[in-house]
Parts: structure tokens; sequence; C-alpha cells
């Protein structure tokens, strides 16, 4: 199958999640995505290189397995950009690629001498694409983030959560995720600039720019009626206001921490919840009822004890066969899955191959994230891992530059790479 | 696409391209991550108009077709035309739409366009070129691909809220706002289609892209997947900071004026207490915390190894008294002063804003990230929310508000019988 990058080459500084997320896309569909890294502390910027988990008992920078999931498919150099003849070496790899991407703080790689005015010297259309929390314009351009931070500032963090409580926010770095995309987007948006006008360019790309373009119906709601997120009651997430629909929720069901999500997008799915409701044999199902619950306003107003009711019905269930008979009621309805639940029990992850195996050069066979988009004919292949400090300096620098393994010696001597 | 000219800098990046796109919650935000990007995206509803112009809030919170902000939100710098694709007319104008166009991009369910002949197979005899992508619930495929889905239903199946809640795991785990689930398809369904784009660029080939939501969410939620991929661990959700498969310390901190902040990692470097330790002085603090001397001792170490804490007493004592600072701080001054004061001594920490918040913070405005809305009809602009990133050429812009119910169908339709 051809692949659909297979054309460009990426000179890629990136690291943790929000960047190498970006170029692990680039990198699945064919792109040559070169890491480059620092030999002298063994690549630990990217400080989830010797992190947790482990395959095994070993440990070091090329044993972190989230950076494994985030690395497939890219090879890695080492340069010591503090030598000159490193900073020679890069400037012929720039000049040879279409792509420099990095997620440093600010200025960082100005100080190394390959800012924007740098790049573009080097090589015309170059495309640089920046990432930063808060981007590398503005009062707060020098701060730092990570992901909880980025979720926090840009509304994120305090739309989710239960009414009357502090906000329960992301279990994860959601915005580590979405700023990689984002910042994929802003790579492949700039490419196809390129390819249709040949001009290269920068790219400021800012994770809390993102977040908070994310929560643009709840500021409309405060720019145009002039209404609030901080008010009374909220956040109330797990209820659904835009679009209004009740009942709305994650209901308890048999066992210790499990759940299901239950949505009724109109009167006609909630009159199949209830008549599903009042012919079970569980007692006191007249509930349903009610009369104010027949129409949507009624739930609405008497959520709290809709909710309420639905719980107790929910609770004696067990979530997977309860979801199957909603769906087959017409309920939209889908049990809380846990990690184990989703991986290794869904046939509809297994049917797509969303988990795929990739070889690791000491991890050995590890699975990983796979994609969620197939191609009819350019699709995507996760085959190898990520690579370990170092692995193809000698491959890189032969093949992008022709450098003999001679010469590739010498320059590891001289603690060059 | 047109060739180069004086004026392409100007342009968007995506000047040229043709999305025709069938109207869908589970598509909108990809059309209009297009839209702003220059792409001239054709909505197409059907008669009556797509049930999400009945999503609230409404401006002025009276409902109607072009009243509803969510619909302002997502269908931003496109056009809008109605067509019935259950009579044959409408099907054949489809047809040459999906002909004059370089993406069709659709959320219909599985078999659906197919029964029409409208889906992929079809369109490409006319326009081999086509690039076409689909964004379902659970994918084109696979024994999931029937089931009924909402927002909250595919994040609840693909992972994330189970990663999201509070230490009580009495409470009910918490989906995050926002319609997250659908927007994290649309995010892979732009990817899809600008790598599908450049694909064309160098082989002339279109091709068909299926997206699945479900698996899109699945492959978002960090180390909630690859902890049990590695090493089969179960992360559980805790208030305001990561899921962990142990309980971690809290993160998140109420201020005097009641609102919050995530403290971020708490200070481990030397140079971190010292900074820690002169913002404690600066706000004459450091006479109400006995263990600043700690903080001072963390201040001259050459360098502080976290793995000894909880055996070496004095690193212990110097981690503790970095936390017990930062949450005297927080007790003493507003969030928002939490926010910059620790940022100026160096420290990861971040407020923890509402949307408007932000959008009306001096660094968001500093950024152009207000841009106003210009709503004919009304005589006025609006203010929305501007660019996810920041392009020099080819650069983001709304073109024009979102279309009113049939808006363009008669200038639309006009352009394809010329």
């Amino acid at each position: 199958m051809p692949t659909a990058l297979g054309h460009l080459r990426i000179c890629d500084f990136t690291g943790q999640l929000a960047g190498a997320g970006a170029t692990k896309w680039l990198a699945a569909f064919g792109a040559e995505v070169i890491r480059i890294e620092d030999p002298v502390t063994n690549g630990l910027w990217d400080i989830l290189r010797p992190m947790p988990p482990f395959v095994d008992e070993r440990r070091g920078p090329d044993f972190g397995g989230g950076f494994n999931n985030h690395n497939v498919e890219k090879l890695g150099i080492t340069l010591n950009l503090r030598t000159e003849r490193a900073r020679e070496i890069l400037a012929e790899i720039v000049k040879r690629s279409d792509v420099v991407s990095e997620n440093f703080a600010k200025g960082v790689l100005q100080r190394w001498g390959f800012g924007y005015e740098r790049l573009k010297q080097l090589k015309p259309d170059i495309i640089y694409v920046s990432n930063c929390g808060f981007g590398q314009v503005g009062p707060y351009s020098d701060w730092k983030t990570w992901g909880p931070i980025v979720q926090a500032i840009s509304g994120i963090t305090y739309l989710s959560g239960h009414p009357g409580m502090e906000p329960a926010g992301w279990g994860y770095s959601y915005m580590d995720h979405t700023g990689g995309m984002y910042m994929a987007m802003a790579i492949l948006l700039a490419l196809v600039h390129r390819q249709r006008t040949g001009e290269g360019q920068w790219v400021d790309m800012s994770c809390t720019d993102a977040g908070l373009a994310l929560t643009g119906t709840a500021l409309l709601d405060y720019t145009v009626n002039g209404r609030p997120s901080r008010r009374e009651n909220s956040p109330d997430s797990n209820h659904s206001a835009s679009p209004e629909m009740a009942p709305h929720g994650i209901y308890p069901c048999r066992g210790n921490d499990e759940w299901i999500g239950i949505a009724c997008c109109s009167d006609d799915e909630w009159r199949k919840l209830a008549a599903r409701i009042g012919a079970s044999e569980q007692a006191n199902g007249d509930w349903v009822h009610d009369a104010r619950y027949a129409g949507l306003a009624g739930r609405l107003a008497a959520q709290a004890a809709l909710d309420a009711q639905l719980a107790s019905w929910t609770r004696g269930s067990e979530k997977f066969a309860l979801a199957r008979e909603l769906q087959a009621a017409g309920v939209p309805a889908a049990a809380v899955a846990k990690p184990q639940e989703r991986i290794d029990q869904d046939e509809n992850t297994a049917a797509w191959g969303l988990w795929p195996t990739v070889t690791h050069t000491k991890m050995g066979k590890v699975r990983v994230d796979g994609l969620p988009a197939h191609f009819s004919k350019t699709d995507w292949r996760i085959e190898r891992g990520a690579p370990c400090v170092g692995e193809h300096t000698e491959l890189v620098l032969n093949r992008v530059l022709g450098m003999s393994a001679d010469d590739v010696a010498k320059l590891r001597a001289e603690g060059v790479v | 696409m047109s060739a180069a000219n004086a004026t392409d800098s100007q342009q968007g990046a995506l000047h040229g391209i043709r999305v025709i796109e069938l109207a869908s919650e589970k598509c909108a935000w990809a059309g209009k991550l297009l839209a702003d990007m220059g792409a001239d995206v054709i909505l197409i509803e059907p008669p009556g108009g797509d049930i999400a112009r009945s999503y609230g809030p409404f401006l002025g919170d009276e409902p109607g077709a072009d009243r509803s902000l969510y619909w302002w939100h997502h269908h931003t710098s496109k056009r809008g035309i109605v067509l019935d694709l259950t009579t044959e007319p409408g099907r054949a104008a489809l047809r040459k739409l999906a002909a004059s166009a370089d993406v069709v991009l659709e959320a219909e369910a599985p078999g659906a366009l197919a029964a029409l002949g409208l889906d992929y197979a079809d369109l490409a005899k006319t326009k081999p070129d086509l690039i076409h992508c689909s964004i379902t619930p659970f994918g084109r495929s696979g024994p999931r691909q029937d089931e009924l889905a909402t927002d909250l239903t595919v994040l609840a199946a693909g992972g994330p809220v189970w990663m999201n809640g509070y230490d009580d795991h009495s409470l009910p785990p918490v989906r995050g706002l926002g319609n997250q689930g659908w927007a994290v398809g649309c995010h892979y369904g732009v990817m899809s289609i600008l790598t599908a784009i450049l694909y064309r660029g160098v082989s002339g080939e279109g091709q068909f892209i299926d997206v699945n939501s479900h698996a899109a969410a699945n492959v978002t939620t960090e180390a909630g997947s690859y902890c049990w991929l590695v090493a089969k661990q179960t992360m559980q959700r805790l208030t305001g900071r990561h899921a962990s498969a142990n309980p971690t310390l809290g993160s998140q901190m109420k201020c005097a004026d009641g609102r919050y902040v995530n403290t971020g990692v708490p200070p481990r470097k030397p140079a971190e207490f010292a900074s820690l330790l002169a913002w404690l002085r600066s706000l004459g603090l450091e006479a109400n915390f006995p263990e600043a001397v700690f903080l001072q001792a963390g201040a001259e170490r050459a360098s502080i190894d976290l793995s000894k804490i909880g055996q070496d007493d004095e690193i212990t004592a110097i981690f503790g008294a970095g936390r017990e600072a930062m949450n005297l701080i927080a007790s003493r001054v507003s969030a928002y002063e939490f926010f910059t004061g620790a940022q100026r001594a160096g420290l990861a920490v971040g407020v923890i804003f509402s949307p408007e918040e932000a959008y009306e913070d001096p660094h968001f405005k500093a950024r152009g990230f207000q841009v106003e809305v210009h709503h004919p009809e009304h005589g006025r602009s609006f203010r929305y929310p501007g660019a996810p990133y920041a392009m020099q050429k080819g650069a983001w812009r709304i073109s024009r508000r979102a279309p009113r119910l049939g808006e363009h169908t008669e200038e639309v339709l006009r352009e394809l019988t010329r």
C-alpha cells in the first residue's frame, strides 16, 4: 500500500504528548520523522522517556511505556548542539527537511541559533511549527504549563463536574492529546498552503488557544446573552443543556464502581425507556407515568428526582446487559467502560485493529494506541516501536547526509552525536 | 486548486478547496475548522433544517432556526443550502455538487448513503479523485456500527468518562463538557482530510476515509490506555487531577476568594525552593510558616533526589514544606494572584478560569483571540472565539456568520448550472 506522506521529512524536536502526539500521526502515514535529542542528557528533556508503565523490571530512557506509545514509527538521532559541528549537521538536515516541529518553552530553539529567520535562510520554504501552552506571543508567553494547567486556564476544567462541587476536570491530559492534534493540523495546513503557493511559514501554536476555542458555545452565551459560565450550579456536565436532554447522565449499575451512560434525545426515546422500565419485573416502576415526565420541559424541571428514580432502577442490572437491552429498545446507552473492557473485551475496537503491536528494539513486542481513521488507499501503519536514544544516528546521517559509518564513529568519539 | 498568485498569502490555506458537508452534529466541528481556513464549505440540510438549529442556548433565549448559538459556533464561514435527498432531484443535485467538490464530509449512519446511491462508490464514479470522509460513532463496519449514540454514550464507551470524577467513588464519574466526544472525532477527521489532500497533490488520487469517534475517544485517554496495554494497570479517577493506579496527593486548591487553582507539580529543584521562599517573603508570610527553614535548606542544596522522599528525613521535610507553603499562600491570596505569583516564581500552576474569564484575560486579548463577526440581519457584530493556531500565511479567519436556513440554496444551484 502506498503511503500518504512518504514524500515528507520532519526535523522533529517534539516531546511529551502535546508535541510527540502530532508527529506520531505524520509518521504513521509514512513521513520520515527524525527525532533530534540530546546525547548528554540521554534525551531526558522528554520526561516520558524513563517514566512508567514498564513492560518488565528494566528501567531507563529506553523503557518508558508512554514514550513508546507516542513515538512509534519515528527515527531517533542524537546531536550535541553545544558543539559547532552538531549545529552544522543540524543545518544540513534542516536544508533537506519540509518541517521543523518543536514544543519547547518559548525561545529555546532561538537560543540554539535556529529561530525562524535562520531556518528560513537554510530552507526558504521551511515550515516551522512551535507549540507551547501560552504560545510565543502575549503576556504569559514566558510562563510554563503542562496538560492540566492548559485545561485549567482554558475553561475546560471549570466546566466539568457535579453541581455544587469543585470542578472534577479531566483525569488525564486531554489538552495534551488535543494540543497535539491541533499541532498536526497546523503542520498539515501549512503543507497544503505550501503545496498551493510554494510558501513556507512559522505557525505559533498555543494549546490554551486551542482549548478555549473548544468552549465556543458557552462563550457565545456569554458574549451574546451576557450569561457567564461561572454561575450557580455550574459545573453540571453529566446533564446536557446544549442540546437539552433528560434523562441524561451516568447511572449506577450492579457491582462496585460500575456505571452506565443513558441519554434520551427525544420524547420518543423517553417513552421507549419508560416502557422498558414499566415492563421490567422489578417493582415500583410506576413513577415513569408521572405526568411531569411526559414532555422535555417537565423532565428537565424535575431532573434531580428523575435521576434518582432512574438510578434506583439501573442499580440492579449488570451494565453491559442493560446497555444491550436499552439499545434493543431504541434508547442510546453505553456501559462506562474500564480500560480492560474497552481494550481487551470490546469486539469493535478489536475489529478496527485499534491496538497494534509494535516491535521495540529493547522492550520487544508492545501494544500501543492505533489511529481512529482508516484510509481506503493509504492507510496508516504502526509496526516499529519508538527509537532508543540515538538508535538511528548512523542510519539517518548516512541516508540524509551521505556520511559513512567511520564518519559517524568519529563524531561519536568527539562528543558531537 | 487554483494556481498561485499574488494574493494567495492572504487567502486561507484551504482556499480553492470545496467541501460538501451533510449537516450533522457529529461532523459540524470538522466542517468549521476547514471553513475557517478558507475552504468553500457547502452545508446541506434537509427541508426544515438540521436538528441542531433547535439546540440552545439561543439569541436572547428565544428559540428559532437562525437563533441557536450552538449553530452559530459550529457553522461559521460555511454556505448553507437545503436539499431533499429523499427525492431524485435532490439526489441529482447532490451528485452534481459532489462532482464539483474536492471533499465530501458526512456523518450518516452506516448504509444510509449507499441506500440513496450517494456513497463514495457512487460519487467517485463521476469524481474519481474525490476525498470522502465519514465520521460515525463506531465506524462504518464492525459489530457496534448500528448502536445509537450521543456524545455522552461515546465518551462512556470510549474511556474518557471512567477517567474523570472525584476521589469519592460513590459519585458518578464525569463526562467532560462541550460535546468533546464529537469534537475528538472531528479533529481526526480534519487531520485525515488534510493528509488525503496532500496525498492527492502528489498522486492525483482521492480516497475514502472511515473515522470512528469511539475509537478516537479510546486512543485519547493518555495513561488510561497505555498503562493497561503495557502493564495491565487500571487508572482510578481522582478529584481535579490525573487518574492513577494508586491514590496521589491533591493538586486542586481553593484560594482566599473561593476560586480554585491547579497547583501543578510541587517544587522539586533548588531554584524552585529559592523562588518559592522569596515569594513567601514578598507576601509577608514567612513568620507564619516555621517550615520556611526547610525551603531555605532546599534552596541551598546542590540537588534534591526525589527518590529519597520518605527515607531521607531532610529531603522529606523539604518536599513537604514546598507543598505546605503553596497551600498557605493559596489560602491567603486570590486564585488569579496565586497563578501570576507562582508563574513569576517559575512554578507551573494554573488558575481554573471559567471560559469567559479566559476570554476576557489580557493574554488572550493580546493574542487576538476575540474576533468580531458581523450579522447583517441584526445590524451588528458579535464577539466570537478566535483561532486555534496562529498561521502567518493562509491564515484562519471567520469569513461569515453561520448560514441562515436555505440562505445559499439559489446561489449554489445557480453556480452549478453555469
